[in-house]
């Protein structure tokens, strides 16, 4: 298969071995028919995309693998992504019966991605999703951002026979399923794999450090207004902005990092070195500061806590990802904030200032000095709504999320649909995709009226 | 501790755990290591002219991830000289002589019988069978179960041995015939002192879909063999219970075979008339020491139900094993589920739907969505929403039986996986006293509503 991007060797990310390897025939097979097979399965209800798990599991089981995929390819073009990157413990597998009998549950994602990735490496995409590819529209619709709602859109409407342009304005695209994702659950070069084969499904372009504006255009821009005159329907899927700072002084300069930053750059960067960091303090508790305390660990710093305002219990973060960190060392610093950073006359990081907190907030008078000589700030994102604004009659809320109606995800001007992080404020690869299917299916309605 | 030891048509043996004739019963070596584990007794691998085997040799049937529950083989008699065997029957007997070894049998002519009768005794077996079951290879050369499918031959085989045994002789039928009874009766009639049955089952095991061969596969080409394992257990002890239960054969001691894996198969075969119990794919899948949990737990169950010796089990449940006309037609049960163990799988629910009367209902549904589901009859009641314990009461709901329409067939409690959880509970039967079909046959009432005769037709060619 053409690769359209190809990310550079020597990637930080490839030092650090896959938690959760490909299963072989054999181990799929045995863990498929520990599956009951249940009715009315709540790990159906459990998966934003409705995949029919108990179907998939049994066809594989039977060896019939590439069924197996169709089950889950036609409910979720994502699915090879979704079988590594979902959270299964608190959703499919969090939910399978045999929990509630003290078993272990099935591990629905292994077996997912066991069943894409080996029909995938055989049967070409198209085969494995229904409805079959329709013949071509001359509908055009424009995805804004590369991330996976406006992927699996653009395949969804590609299968249709309309013609999909994505605009993205990094050089990789993906959005976080490649920049952003635990190289221990994928890596960056999967998802471009994943991408190559939905472009396969029909006409997809995609539009690579191609920002969209909202007044004139320079060059590589595009204006909202030019989209909206030259196509017949447009996805907004821009995710989330920048990591946000605590803006604090000292902040700026080496040694502290945005989280997502840091993760894109060992995600995507050749030669990205982490200066010799020995300790290291992640701020947060949510998900991506377990991802990059983890990630940091893994990569071999010494010492990595996690600084987190309020108690274990009150994380926003999930427990499963919180402990498997432990296991390799990651530890954890409650009721902390970081109120100050020290330098030395070079202006190298050497300490911090952290205050002891009650309900969040840090008591003035309490501060320990830490050395360190790293911190990843994992304290929240920015919005990349402000685009959003640029389309007369799209509405973002007082948080920053674009505003749609939750049936169609179509949002207040009748030719734009938003789906992702922008609209949800930050949720899993599972959501982005179902959210997607749904905006493609209102879409499909208007392109037909039209 | 119960005693195990039994008598065998005269032959004593520590307990009734025999191995079969087959692989792990064929060399010395191997069985004198299967009576160190515990094994009572052992059949030796056919004795015959020595044949050539094969490779492969095995073929089976897996389920759902468990290997083995069905196990064909295409392998013959011994394939080792004659003279070897006999002496290692002589050594084995003098080592272990308070184990039995009997020697199994396969020649073709009177003479060939008579001669091998002889060489058997006087190697010391302590009995002889004759192999008359094997379903491949040798009854293509008029041997194995092309007498045993033949009552004349086998009762004409069996007296020629009879005459010329000084030990019991036991006829090892084939189940591939029609009615069991048949040769069991020949070899009754034949003089036989005892029956052991069965023997394999004529069977193709399976293709390589790939080159669209069967399996085993012998290069291009494969052929049917003998099938045995735990999934013919059913049909032994139902052959087994046929000839424990027959005029005829009654008075003979059955040696048990099909699917014996553990104690409680051996006491099913016990209490269904056998004497003593063969065992082969159980010990080629796990080896010899399966025995050791045999002898405890036969010993065990002997001894909680009172028995002070494997002898007082043998045909307990014979007199249980009636025809379908003898059975009470009032007798009634009914399906109910434990909300405390019930996982919420909704198996019986659609085991029911599809495979019996549509009896189960999953709570929550509109009267429309439940005839939209295919139910045809709804509980009078709003179906309860008890919630499944093991869902911490969220989300899901047991199950709910409408007890109008459960006819009480047991699929769902066989298709639950959390164990205890469906029980069948009597409730009071539709006729209010007991009766059976054969009650109505002899009162001229065994017409039901709906039969042929009920129709204008049926009634004009009904005799009078």
């Amino acid at each position: 298969m053409h690769k359209f991007v190809v990310l550079p060797e020597g990637r930080l990310e490839q030092r650090i071995p896959e938690a959760k390897p490909l299963y072989t025939q054999g181990e799929a097979e045995t863990e498929a028919n520990r599956c009951l097979y249940c009715v009315d399965a709540p790990c159906i209800k459990a998966c934003p995309t409705g995949i029919d798990i108990p179907t998939f599991i049994h066809k594989i089981a039977t060896g019939n693998v590439k069924g197996a995929a169709r089950t889950i390819l036609s409910e979720n073009l994502l699915g090879d992504s979704c079988g590594r990157v979902c959270p299964v413990e608190v959703l499919c597998a969090g939910s399978c019966v045999y929990n509630a009998w003290n078993r272990p549950p099935i591990q629905i994602g292994r077996l997912q991605r066991y069943a894409t990735e080996t029909a995938m490496k055989q049967t070409p995409l198209v085969q494995l999703v229904t409805p079959l590819r329709a013949a071509p529209t001359k509908k055009k619709i424009a995805l804004v951002g590369a991330g996976p709602a406006s992927i699996a859109a653009a395949g969804l409407l590609a299968l249709e026979g309309h013609q999909a342009v994505i605009f993205e304005r990094k050089a990789v695209p993906g959005g976080l399923n490649t920049l952003g994702i635990a190289p221990y659950k994928m890596q960056g070069t999967d998802a471009l794999n994943e991408l190559d084969a939905v472009r396969t499904l029909g006409d997809v372009e995609l539009r690579r450090g191609i920002e969209v504006v909202e007044g004139q255009a320079q060059g590589h821009q595009i204006s909202a207004a030019t989209l909206l005159r030259d196509f017949d329907a447009i996805l907004l899927g821009l995710g989330l902005g920048a990591d946000t700072r605590l803006g604090i002084p000292g902040e700026d300069g080496p040694g502290v990092h945005g989280a997502v930053e840091m993760i894109e750059r060992i995600k995507s960067e050749a030669g990205f070195s982490l200066g010799g960091a020995r300790r290291a303090l992640v701020i947060g508790g949510g998900n991506t500061a377990i991802d990059i305390a983890h990630e940091l660990r893994l990569l071999g710093i010494d010492d990595v806590s996690l600084v987190y305002r309020r108690g274990e219990t009150e994380m926003s973060g999930y427990v499963h990802e919180l402990e498997y960190a432990r296991k390799h060392g990651v530890k954890l610093i409650e009721h902390r904030v970081l109120a100050a950073y020290e330098r030395d006359v070079g202006g190298k990081l050497t300490a911090v200032q952290l205050q002891r907190a009650q309900e969040g907030r840090g008591i003035p008078g309490s501060e320990e000095r830490v050395a360190v000589d790293l911190v990843a700030l994992a304290i929240g994102q920015s919005r990349a709504t402000q685009i959003a604004r640029a389309f007369p009659g799209v509405a973002v809320d007082a948080r920053g999320r674009v505003t749609v109606d939750p049936q169609t995800y179509r949002t207040g001007n009748p030719k734009v649909w938003s789906a992702g992080d922008c609209v949800n404020g930050g949720k899993e690869v599972v959501n982005a995709v179902q959210e997607a299917k749904l905006a493609v299916r209102d879409m499909l309605k208007a392109l037909g009226e039209g | 501790m119960a005693d195990l030891s039994i008598d065998f048509c005269g032959i004593k043996c520590l307990n009734p755990f025999w191995l079969a004739s087959a692989p792990p019963a064929n060399t010395g070596q191997q069985i004198m290591r299967a009576f160190d584990a515990g094994w009572g007794g052992a059949v030796w691998k056919t004795l015959g002219d020595p044949i050539t085997n094969v490779s492969s040799r095995f073929a089976s049937v897996d389920y759902a991830g468990q290997k083995m529950m069905g196990l064909n083989n295409i392998e013959l008699i011994t394939d080792r000289p004659l003279e070897v065997n006999l002496k290692e029957i002589a050594e084995v007997k003098r080592r272990y002589p308070k184990h039995v070894i009997i020697a199994s049998l396969m020649v073709e002519t009177r003479d060939n019988w008579r001669e091998i009768v002889k060489k058997a005794e006087d190697s010391g077996a302590d009995g002889l069978e004759l192999n008359f079951g094997c379903p491949h290879g040798m009854c293509e050369r008029g041997m194995g179960s092309a007498v045993g499918q033949e009552p004349r031959v086998l009762e004409e085989i069996t007296r020629w041995v009879v005459e010329d045994a000084k030990t019991p002789v036991i006829v090892k039928l084939t189940p591939n015939t029609g009615d069991i009874n048949e040769p069991g009766e020949a070899a009754a009639r034949g003089g036989a002192h005892a029956i052991s049955l069965i023997n394999t089952i004529k069977s193709l095991m399976g293709l390589d879909l790939d080159r669209m061969v069967p399996l085993p596969r012998v290069q291009n080409l494969s052929t049917n063999g003998g099938y045995c394992g735990p999934a013919v257990k059913p049909i032994a002890l139902f052959m087994v219970s046929q000839i424990a239960k027959n005029a005829m054969t009654r008075n003979l001691p059955i040696s048990g075979i099909g699917g014996i894996g553990n104690w409680r198969d051996a006491a099913e075969f016990i209490a269904l008339g056998a004497t003593s119990v063969q065992v082969c794919t159980a010990v080629m899948h796990h080896g010899y020491r399966i025995v050791e949990d045999m002898i405890e737990g036969l010993s065990d169950f002997l001894d909680s139900k009172g028995m002070a010796s494997v002898n007082e089990l043998r045909g307990q449940a014979l007199g249980a094993y009636a025809e379908w006309g003898e059975l009470d037609l009032d007798y009634s049960i009914k399906a109910k589920i434990d909300p405390d163990k019930c996982i919420g799988c909704n198996l019986c629910y659609v085991a029911c739907m599809d495979g019996a009367h549509q009896c189960i209902h999953i709570p929550g549904r509109s009267a429309e969505e439940s005839y939209q589901a295919g139910h045809y009859h709804l509980p009078t009641l709003p179906i309860p929403q008890v919630p499944v314990k093991a869902s911490g009461g969220v989300g899901r709901f047991l199950p709910h039986v409408d007890l109008d329409e459960c006819v009480g067939c047991n699929l769902c409690a066989l298709v639950c996986p959390v164990p205890g959880t469906i029980t069948m509970e009597q409730v009071p039967g539709p006729i209010g006293r007991k009766e059976t079909w054969n009650d109505r046959v002899a009162q001229g009432r065994d017409l039901n509503p709906g039969a042929m005769e009920s129709t204008i037709l049926g009634r004009k060619n009904r005799v009078p």
